[in-house]
């Protein structure tokens, strides 16, 4: 039993360093503002609960697994609120997200498009 | 793996350190500066996993309150263009 929570703690501790290292190449690599806000939140969310339910299945029901868990949701309510007031307050200021450069006349009058607006009807 | 899982965080943080010194804008310094925080809180986390002592969660959760602290004066601070202080006229 004790083996199996080990093996079940490496396997979450071991995911979350992935993800965040997934996350910290997303935030250097990816070409502008608004896609680096997506590599920001894997690892605050993603990244960080991996991490920290890999430590609470090392800590077991103690008081440092009640202190991991608060910690937890603090991460979890301040992380995507701080991303959405960062991201609401660069649209503000004027910085618009980069997009695809808009398709060609052939791609955009095709069967899905017609079809779509016949069951608007 | 503690020591796999907290040279993974240094990583990231190094990259997002690199990212808030290169930042063209001042939005993506102050998201790479928000990561550093989160990540600083799940490096002391492991350490005091790696060190057994117990006294290092009450800091990660000092830091976490602290982010909270952070994330509620910039949210007040794109709202509202100040820091609540009474208008200069």
């Amino acid at each position: 039993m004790s083996l199996f929570l080990d093996l079940l703690s490496w396997v979450f501790l071991l995911s979350g360093a992935f993800f965040s290292i997934v996350g910290g190449i997303g935030i250097l690599r990816l070409p502008e503002f608004f896609s680096r806000l997506h590599g920001g939140g894997i690892t605050d969310t993603l990244g960080a609960a991996l991490i920290i339910v890999g430590l609470m299945f090392q800590a077991g029901l103690s008081l440092a697994s009640f202190k991991l868990f608060v910690i937890l949701f603090f991460l979890y309510v301040t992380s995507p609120s701080s991303c959405h007031a960062l991201a609401r307050s660069a649209l503000n200021h004027g910085l618009k997200p980069v997009l695809d450069p808009p398709r060609k006349l052939k791609a955009t009058s095709d069967g899905a498009v017609i079809k779509e607006a016949d069951g608007s009807k | 793996m503690l020591v796999v899982t907290a040279v993974a965080i240094l990583i990231t943080m190094t990259l997002a350190l690199i990212r808030a010194t290169l930042g063209p804008t001042v939005f993506d310094r102050v998201l790479a500066i928000n990561m550093f925080g989160t990540k600083t809180v799940l490096l002391i986390c492991v350490v005091d996993f790696m060190t057994g002592r117990d006294d290092f969660l009450d800091l990660a959760l000092l830091y976490s309150l602290m982010n909270f602290i952070g994330m509620v004066t910039l949210l007040r601070f794109t709202e509202y263009g100040s820091f609540g202080e009474e208008p200069v006229e």
